[in-house]
């Protein structure tokens, strides 16, 4: 975290005067130099082991290594845990090393960068650390702004500049900003240098696009808005120089303050993992208190009576304090139940996860060069459990290229045709070039009509494109003469410049007061009186220009249900017959806009003109205010015609929904287009087919209306139940009273529900109504949503479905619902990357997502599940053993091993093939999974790895246990070595049970392992190597002459492992342990086969006769 | 903890990672823009895009380990496979199993309890009068009969019951570096031996609760021929311990073992010094003395044998022990009554897999005809269940 040490006296606002440190110095500003570095060489260790000992597992086996220290208690040498935790800790200590590494290397970095500061009248080279607030700085193009400024003057005209915000919001496109005109005359440096302004302005925030100050210069008051800053990340383009003021500094500023930590994502695994280890905690203090009562009886029975060979220990005076001794003891020698390395290893398993995704080819798109990428490692098993996909549209199953299709002018459409039809090749593309020169070559339009109509002069049509030209916030550069590139913001405005353009009415420039077109081939510049911006309340924008006559128009273009609603009623014909125009267009899956002009006199001009300028100085509910200024001019218009743009989908999609419906997974698109646009992506996209039963469409504006309709779904939902043919999935939505009838209905619905009744549905007394009857659904398309709605939508079915949801989205305004969602996804394509920085997971294709969840995810589940049943049951096989001991060695937690084995068994003898079953274990090839989406399911329905299976493996794993101890124990009392001494020492059991140990777990690793790499076969038989090898060299005369106190052992692995009996021992034992799991698991194949096993299968005979 | 911290990695992550991807960028966009400006003089709005040419292919390498493709052996568990299995194990395990059930009733093995906690048994006085400090040792003879010669070797154990040599306090208490003669932990014996440390103030040796409780009577073997002549059986008892625990593990800490552990006391329940073991062989004294290693070397479970002597098969045609009348004569210096445990002694022969073993054998046979049944039961559940043997038909 950036270190807040300092802190502003004053938290309500900032003062700032310009060339005057030691002004600014009273209030003791943060400094540019930024620190996200969190250890530096000396504090490294301390900090770090204290941040490692605050994790709950980490403090419980130090709590456990004190214990040890106690040798009444010890029934384990010290190093059995410290080495593991030692191990442990050093690897997540590198890590954090490794991390913090960087981080001071990308701090220096910047901290070192030079800027150009003003000091006295002179510019001096200055590192980025050393630059303080009130500091006059000077910028060059193409560097990157040093700290949050405002800006004073700029060697453009009008103290224009343009910057590019790509590293704050995503955003590609150039935005200008303005200085306040008083300081922009400031112009050179000597000016600049008595400048003496003071700022008060809002204290630091993360608000990217809003600033509230005030400039107090020569007893002057300006407002200072958001249009006047240049904001630390962004870099200057297209301006040679400019100078600022420093406002905000390193951390204060609002790059800083929006890199704040994301909210951390769990999967439901990591839950259950959790609560799995509270309860082996619980099982371990049950097992302790057991033994301890044994131990109590033990001792007043036994014990004290044998005391003549082994009294108690000095402390010891009664058997209930041994009882009470002993509970600790056994606590230590049965730690390794909760295993320290889990959380470490699910760590590694999901990084190699992460790794596959990335590297995976077939998740590269060549076109935009982008790789899939994992940009959070620790979600991967949840990929495999999605159960509903919300995604977005435009620019997620669209490609977000826009294509002007059709339009409608004064009553006439023009633009039959949309671009599936002309895939045939009949129509003929029109060129533009020998009309207008200045043509975009790679505009596509097929209607010569409308060509004509602009030919002829036709009045409607030219102001129709008039306006197109002129309502917009599009930059353009022109690199030579004629050749134009536009900067558009969105696609859809670019599109529709570029159609004006192309029908003669080129864009050329603007400047802040005018913008300079050519009108069929005759150059015109308007100026422009005022920009009404778009947003997504208003969704809709204005321009007010004059024209060189003098006349003053108001050109608005919007979504139609704003727009339509504020014509001048003399309009009511032409707006029937638009709106016609318009509902064929959406019909058609078109984007749509209305277009509409309003005349303004200059006295109307001039009063709104006035109550604007108030709006904009007002201080508080600026935004309120200058809408509601807005409002008042957008009346009465005269409406002009609309566009309809085509959005493309991208390649693939259907396919990919149809694949991902098959795997039972609801695919619900939210999306801010009109409902008819909606339902038709929704056909093409293969989400609604003609097979539907019924496609319900909910747009009531009332709470009743909306109840209504939710009804009647539910009314007709269940007569629809004796026309649906095949078994519909049993739903699971917890039935609701009044509405469980959705329960049973079978056949497939969809559902397309409104924005506004979105709203309603969403309150607290009809979500589960909503939820019910969506869930009902095949598919669910809810339109004109806002970006809160997106994630309120999302919350609600992770609040009532218990499922796994997984949020998709390319724009911003998806991000709130890529980060409520379990998994978020970001599609880096047309619109920045801030749902991708959002996301967990990136790429570049709509279509990439089956091979994620399909492929990446369901791999990651399967490993994941597989890797938690083996360790929880290699850990209980290995641990329950000294349970039973218990009852053998008087309750003394005595070891059944040696200590040796113990600190080396789960980091060493079985850590790396259960590792590599978790990293590269596969069932069936990736190609299956796509063909058979069907064998998704395991995972949605969490079959793999639940409290059930979890509980077989520990009953497989003390089933184990239990042989292991007690086979050993009835063979070897008993027998003797071939020269007649006995075998059943201490000794000889602890090697013979160790080993048929580690056999039966290599043996069952082997048996879970489906897919044996030469990564497997090194492991497993690695392991099996090392541990022989570590045994007779721990045992071995050379260590014993060596530490004679230490390796107690000396000789037992050899005449141990000579003798055929313990061989037999061994033989029978893992026979036993193996032979029910092997009949168990091949009855299940055999006689219940799930999916998977049916498709392993096929291939493998498949390849058999291939 | 944890979860807040990867979740900081992952914040720092993504700065970083931000800040070099867009340093990177910028630095691709400002090399077409310098080159647009030498070409054309003019500003160029670079934009990412256009810097394709100059941005080196991020495709992923297309190698078998990252895209998933390394070549595997999957197993799948079919009839094929499973049910031979099951046969081949079967078959293996029980013939092992008659093997082993066989030699093992071949070897003759004799015990017999002498605790003495009957008034019938001859050593009953012994064990109830027991006194740590009586001088005079207690003998007692038990008479026993063996119906069947021993042939070959005999071994001769003590048997101890209820005797917890597997204790946690137990197992630890004793210093091998003392053992193997370091002359250090002679004079200051580990920690662990307490409290057989010390005893007036000198160091024991061997210390610790295992050496002091070192089991001491004496067994002697005598038959008793058809002229009820008692012939003492000869007892050898060299090479009844490890081969590694006589020559590695344990060492004195000198040649002349009275100067050696001068200057050390005996452990407090021994009648004699630790050189002073086998006053019939001196190089069976000090640690090395093999009764003793014997009795280091601690059992796993409560009851447990130890080996006491080897009785040398003398010649090829008479047994080593032929049937008949026998007596043992118990120097009962060992007390066992007061907590309940009970000592034996057992004659047994021995087999290549050593001596008498009942439990090897019959648990294979039961594992051998288990793994058969269970295969034959399988073999029949799949040919008549199993319809799906041809999987052409993959539900989807």
């Amino acid at each position: 975290m950036h270190q807040h040490k300092q802190k502003p006296k004053n938290k309500e606002e900032r003062r700032v005067r310009a060339n005057d440190r030691d002004y600014n110095e009273k209030f003791q500003y943060a400094s540019n130099c930024i620190m996200t570095s969190k250890y530096n060489i000396i504090t490294f260790l301390p900090v770090n082991l204290f941040e490692q000992f605050q994790e709950v597992a980490n403090t419980y086996f130090l709590f456990l290594l004190i214990l040890q220290l106690i040798p009444q208690i010890s029934s384990l040498s010290w190093f059995t845990t410290i080495v593991p935790l030692a191990l442990v800790l050093s690897i997540t200590a590198v890590k954090d090393a490794t991390d913090d590494y960087f981080r001071h290397k990308s701090d220096n970095q910047v901290n070192n960068r030079q800027s150009q500061v003003l000091i006295r009248g002179l510019l001096q080279n200055e590192k980025w650390m050393n630059v303080r607030v009130g500091d006059i700085i000077k910028l060059e193009n193409n560097q990157f702004v040093a700290a949050d400024l405002l800006l004073l003057s700029s060697s453009e005209p009008h103290g224009l500049c343009y910057i590019e915000t790509a590293e704050l919001d995503g955003e590609t496109n150039m935005k200008v900003r303005q200085s306040v005109s008083v300081t922009s005359e400031l112009g050179d440096q000597n000016n600049l240098a008595s400048f003496d302004g003071e700022v008060v302005c809002e204290p630091p925030n993360n608000k990217l696009d809003r600033f509230c100050g005030t400039l107090y210069w020569r007893d002057k008051k300006y407002t200072l808005t958001n249009q006047n800053m240049l904001l630390r990340g962004c870099v200057l383009r297209n301006t040679e120089a400019c100078y600022g003021l420093v406002i905000f500094a390193g951390p204060d500023t609002k790059l800083m303050q929006n890199s704040g930590r994301t909210k951390f994502k769990r999967t439901s695994i990591d839950r259950l993992m959790n609560t799995l280890v509270l309860w082996i905690f619980g099982f371990l203090v049950c097992m302790g208190v057991i033994l301890a009562v044994g131990n109590a009886v033990w001792e007043r029975e036994v014990g004290s009576l044998f005391q003549s060979y082994l009294p108690w220990d000095p402390p010891v005076d009664n058997f209930l304090f041994s009882a009470f001794l002993s509970f600790w003891s056994y606590v230590i020698i049965l730690n390794t139940v909760v295993p320290i390395s889990l959380y470490v290893s699910v760590e590694v398993i999901r990084l190699g996860h992460s790794y596959f995704i990335n590297w995976d080819q077939q998740m590269f798109c060549s076109q935009c060069n982008t790789a899939a990428e994992a940009r959070t490692t620790t979600l991967n098993e949840e990929l495999g459990q999605v159960e509903y996909i919300f995604s977005d549209k435009t620019g997620t199953l669209t490609q977000n290229i826009m294509s002007f299709n059709k339009c409608s002018i004064n009553g006439q459409t023009y633009g039959k045709y949309t671009h599936t039809h002309t895939l045939s090749g009949r129509f003929i593309r029109l060129d533009f070039t020998p009309f207008n020169p200045l043509a975009d070559p790679n505009f596509c339009f097929y209607d010569d009509t409308l060509l004509e109509s602009v030919k002829v002069g036709d009045s409607h049509t030219h102001e129709f494109f008039r306006l197109l030209s002129l309502c917009h916030t599009v930059m353009s550069e022109e690199k030579s003469e004629g050749e134009l590139v536009y900067k558009a913001q969105s696609p859809d405005e670019g599109a529709l410049v570029t159609a004006a353009r192309n029908f003669g009415f080129v864009f050329r420039s603007r400047t802040p007061g005018t913008i300079t077109t050519t009108e069929i081939g005759r150059p015109v510049t308007y100026t422009l009186l005022a920009i009404l911006d778009f947003n997504n309340i208003r969704k809709r924008m204005s321009v007010i220009v004059r024209n060189p006559e003098g006349r003053i128009r108001l050109y608005c273009k919007g979504a139609d249900t704003v727009l339509l609603e504020r014509l001048h009623p003399c309009n009511q014909e032409l707006m029937n017959i638009t709106s016609d125009h318009l509902n064929e267009y959406a019909a058609d899956g078109l984007r749509t806009l209305a277009l509409a002009y309003r005349d303004l006199s200059e006295d109307e001009w001039e009063a709104w003109s006035e109550s604007h300028r108030c709006a904009d100085k007002a201080t508080n509910c600026r935004e309120d205010r200058l809408a509601a200024a807005y409002e008042e001019i957008e009346q009465d218009m005269m409406l002009l015609g609309a566009t309809a743009i085509e959005d493309k989908l991208q390649e693939g999609v259907p396919e990919t929904i149809a694949v991902l419906s098959l795997a039972n997974i609801k695919i619900w698109v939210l999306t801010g287009d009109k409902q008819e646009t909606a339902v038709n992506i929704g056909y093409s996209c293969k989400m609604l087919t003609d097979n539907m039963t019924e496609v319900f469409i909910i747009r009531g504006h009332t709470v009743q209306s909306v109840r209504q309709d939710f009804r009647s779904v539910s009314l007709e939902g269940q007569e629809g139940d004796g026309t649906g043919g095949e078994g519909g999935k049993q739903l699971q939505c917890p039935p609701p009273p009044p509405s469980n009838l959705m329960d049973n209905i079978s056949g497939e619905f969809a559902l397309v529900i409104n924005g506004h009744s979105l709203a309603h549905a969403l309150e607290a007394d009809m979500e589960m109504e909503f939820v019910s009857t969506a869930c009902a659904c095949k598919a669910v398309i809810c339109c004109r949503v806002t970006p809160l709605q997106k994630a309120q939508v999302v919350e609600l079915i992770k609040k009532h479905k218990k499922a796994v949801t997984l949020a998709i989205g390319d724009g911003a305004n998806d991000v709130s619902m890529i980060k409520s969602a379990h998994i978020g996804v970001g599609i880096s394509g047309q619109e920045g990357i801030q749902a991708v920085l959002a996301s967990d997971y990136s790429f570049s294709q709509f279509r990439f997502l089956q091979r994620l969840l399909l492929v990446h995810g369901r791999w990651s589940y399967l490993r994941m599940c597989r890797f938690l049943c083996y360790f929880f049951y290699k850990n209980f096989a290995f641990t329950m053993v000294h349970f039973w001991f218990g009852f053998f060695c008087g309750f003394s937690a005595q070891t059944v091993y040696d200590q040796y084995f113990i600190t080396l068994y789960n980091i060493v003898y079985t850590s790396l093939p259960v590792l590599a079953m978790g990293i590269f274990d596969q069932d069936v090839p990736d190609q299956r999974s796509l063909e058979y989406p069907k064998l998704y399911e395991p995972g949605q329905l969490n079959l793999l790895f639940n409290k059930r299976e979890f509980f077989i493996c520990i009953a497989q794993g003390i089933y184990t246990s239990v042989v292991l101890f007690f086979v050993p124990c009835a063979v070897l009392s008993d027998a003797t070595q071939s020269t007649g001494v006995p075998l059943a020492d201490y000794q000889t059991f602890a090697v013979t049970t160790a080993t048929a140990l580690v056999i039966v777990v290599s043996v069952q690793i082997a048996l879970d392992t489906g897919f044996w790499t030469v990564f497997n076969h090194v492991f497993v038989w690695g392991s099996l190597g090392s541990y022989f090898t570590i045994m007779f060299a721990l045992h071995s005369q050379t260590l014993f002459k060596i530490f004679p106190n230490q390796f107690h052992f000396v000789g037992s692995a050899q005449s141990t492992l000579l003798q055929p009996v313990v061989w037999l021992t061994i033989a029978l034992a893992t026979a036993i342990c193996i032979v029910p799991v092997l009949a168990f698991r091949f009855l299940k194949v055999d006689l219940k086969p799930q999916l998977s096993d049916t498709v392993r299968k096929h291939t493998q005979t498949q390849r058999f006769y291939h | 903890g944890e979860i807040n911290k990867t979740d900081q990695h992952q914040y720092y992550n993504e700065w970083i990672f931000g800040l070099e991807k867009g340093s990177k960028r910028i630095a691709a966009m400002m090399a077409t823009s310098y080159n647009a400006k030498e070409e054309d003089g003019h500003h160029s709005g670079a934009s990412s895009h256009g810097a394709a040419g100059v941005v080196k292919s991020k495709k992923p390498d297309n190698t078998a380990f990252k895209q998933q493709r390394l070549p595997a052996w999957q197993p799948i568990l079919t009839a094929g496979t499973v049910l031979p299995a099951f046969f081949v194990i079967g078959l293996i395990f029980i013939p092992i199993g008659i093997g082993l059930y066989v030699s093992s009733n071949n070897i003759k093995e004799f015990e017999i309890d002498y605790t003495g906690v009957d008034i019938s048994n001859p050593c009953y006085s012994c064990a109830k009068n027991f006194s740590w400090n009586s001088t005079t040792p207690c003998v007692c003879s038990m008479n026993f009969t063996l119906e069947q010669p021993f042939e070959s070797n005999v071994f001769m154990y003590y048997g101890l019951s209820n005797f917890y040599q597997n204790h946690r306090r137990y197992v630890k208490s004793r210093d091998d570096s003392q053992l193997n003669g370091d002359q250090s932990a002679l004079k200051n014996p580990s920690k662990e031996c307490e409290p057989y440390r010390t005893s007036d103030g000198l160091p024991i040796a061997p210390c610790g609760a295992i050496a002091n409780s070192l089991f001491n009577d004496t067994l002697e073997l005598y038959h008793i021929d058809s002229n009820n002549t008692r012939n003492t059986i000869p007892l050898v008892k060299k090479g009844i311990a490890w081969w590694t625990d006589k020559h590695v593990k344990f060492r004195n800490p000198g040649e002349n073992l009275t100067a050696a552990f001068q200057g050390t006391n005996k452990p407090v329940n021994w009648r004699k010094p630790v050189y002073e073991l086998d006053p019939s062989d001196p190089d069976n004294n000090g640690f090395i003395n093999e009764d003793f290693i014997v009795w280091m070397r601690t059992a796993a479970l409560p009851t447990f044998r130890k080996l006491y002597r080897i009785i040398q098969k003398k010649s090829n045609t008479t047994p080593t022990l032929p049937s008949g009348k026998y007596v043992l004569e118990i120097t009962y210096n060992y007390p066992v009554l007061s907590f309940d445990g009970r000592k034996r002694m057992i004659l047994s022969t021995i087999s290549w897999m050593g001596g008498k073993n009942p439990f090897l054998g019959i648990a294979y046979i039961t594992v051998g005809s288990i793994c058969f049944f269970l295969g034959v039961v399988l073999l029949i559940i799949h040919h008549k269940y199993d319809t799906r043997s041809n999987s052409a038909d993959i539900p989807n």
